[in-house]
């Protein structure tokens, strides 16, 4: 019964509490999880909102786990959504090694804030990788989007307390009446 | 439960290999290679493949939720729709019989007529039927994934139709899916005439959300708004005579190389859900070489074009 109180109360760890490392077959399993979610089919509305879930779900683990998940993870990671898009090789590794570092630089900061100022934060990096890509592409000879393009990154952001909350779940330390 | 030992690491200040800012380095430069690999000379198709290949189960699994939703969709249908569709297709077979019926004896003369005249057939009876598996992600490109490959005998470069025109041509095969470039992505080129005044030209795409329009096209050339556009032919790619698009706007300023002409597709580019992929045509013959006293003309007359 306690631990059904416990999943089912959803406050976020504040920033004194110390997380457990995460376990490695976790992080591959959420990195998988979220390939297979950038790749469900969509049309439409859902096609133009859906956010890029591996790249919310990378930067959780940059900045909670630097020591599993880093620039080259990020950029291999990049390497096999470039595959499943069939987009140029190389762009979502560029996209997704830069958050990476981006996210090593401002970890420390980050989570000293509450989950919504967080999430700007978040918008800010999400939003400076979109635009990256752009100037690539454009290098690239391609024409510009349409201002939708703008929304995905904006949506991922506001995932963020959310996959915040499920991806530090299993971290979060064990009360002291439990086991 | 046996207690998990501690990790014991050796404090962060001791190794944590280069730097994140020497790996962005490494790794920034390394996709930029890689970019520049792909888009100039396309050495990574055979990566594409096997990775593609690796991750189509995956793509497979998560379409699976989808269609068993559409499948439990179309099981419980309106009895009324389906009536409905029903008297529609009765109707629509109607208004063909005539040209069915006509069909075997035209085919026939056509037959004989092509003997005599010692002409081979441009295209055979190749088609196949293909479905939309989903549309590319990619906010750059106008792209759909359909659910037949090389194990269906796909090749990069077969013209693919819908019901009302032409919708794109293949452009990479995996072993189990094919990626259609749509005729409205960017700088994909469609030679067409025009079929009211056979006045030939080739159709470019403009990209997400922009009319696709006719290049090269002389102000004073016989274009009209409402002209319907057809294939020549004259690619090899794509089979003569298949509607494409239709003429909506057209700007003639004299001062200009060129009339400014936008058109709409006829086909529903990527709002179709079954498409036809059309075989190969028959191989162009090779063009004739130049003959070799116009060389020496050209040379004689300082640098020659190269052909």
């Amino acid at each position: 019964m306690r631990a059904l109180t416990d999943v089912v109360s959803f406050a976020p760890a504040s920033p004194e509490e110390i997380l457990r490392p995460p376990q490695p077959w976790f992080v591959l399993l959420t990195l998988l999880a979220a390939l297979v979610a950038n790749m469900a089919p969509a049309s439409g509305v859902f096609m133009a909102l859906r956010p890029d879930f591996l790249a919310v779900v990378l930067l959780y683990w940059c900045i909670q786990a630097p020591r599993y998940v880093g620039v080259g993870t990020a950029w291999f990671v990049g390497l096999v959504m470039d595959v499943a898009d069939a987009t140029l090789f190389g762009q979502h590794a560029l996209a997704y090694a830069v958050l990476a570092f981006a996210a090593d630089y401002f970890r420390r900061r980050v989570l000293r804030f509450p989950l919504w100022q967080q999430a700007v934060q978040v918008a800010v990096l999400l939003v400076a990788t979109a635009g990256l890509v752009l100037v690539v592409r454009f290098i690239g000879g391609a024409p510009m989007p349409r201002w939708t393009y703008a929304a995905p990154p904006i949506v991922g952001a506001l995932l963020w307390p959310l996959l915040s909350v499920l991806l530090q779940r299993p971290q979060r330390p064990r009360r002291r009446g439990d086991r | 439960m046996a207690m998990r030992p501690i990790p014991v690491d050796a404090p962060a200040f001791f190794h944590r290999g280069p730097s994140p800012l020497a790996r962005l380095a490494f790794f920034g430069l390394l996709s930029i290679a890689l970019l520049f690999a792909d888009t100039r000379y396309r050495y990574l198709e055979g990566i594409r493949q096997v990775a593609g290949t690796v991750l189509y189960p995956f793509q497979r699994a998560v379409e699976m939720p989808a269609e068993a939703v559409a499948w439990v969709g179309r099981y419980f249908a309106d009895k009324a729709h389906l009536a409905d569709e029903n008297v529609e297709l009765r109707q629509a077979l109607t208004a063909q019989a005539p040209v069915a019926q006509a069909f075997p004896q035209l085919r026939e003369e056509n037959d004989r007529l092509k003997t005599l005249l010692d002409l081979q057939a441009r295209y055979g009876n190749t088609g196949r039927a293909v479905e939309v598996l989903y549309t590319g992600r990619d906010p750059f490109t106008q792209k759909v994934f359909v659910n037949k490959g090389m194990q269906a005998g796909l090749a990069p470069g077969e013209a693919v139709l819908d019901d009302r025109g032409v919708v794109g041509q293949v452009t990479r095969v995996f072993p189990y899916m094919a990626e259609v470039t749509l005729v409205t992505d960017k700088d994909q080129a469609v030679p067409v005439k025009v079929e009211r005044s056979g006045v030939r030209s080739v159709l470019f795409g403009n990209g997400t959300g922009r009319a696709p329009d006719l290049r090269f096209t002389a102000p004073s050339a016989d274009v009209r708004v409402g002209d319907r556009l057809l294939t020549s032919g004259i690619d090899g790619t794509y089979p003569p005579n298949l509607p494409v698009a239709e003429v909506i706007d057209i700007e003639r300023d004299t001062g200009q190389m060129f009339a400014r002409i936008a058109t709409r597709p006829l086909s529903g580019v990527d709002r179709s859900q079954y498409l036809l992929v059309l075989g190969q045509a028959a191989a162009a013959p090779a063009r004739p070489e130049e003959p070799a006293d116009s060389d020496v003309v050209k040379r004689g007359r300082g640098r020659g074009r190269r052909g």
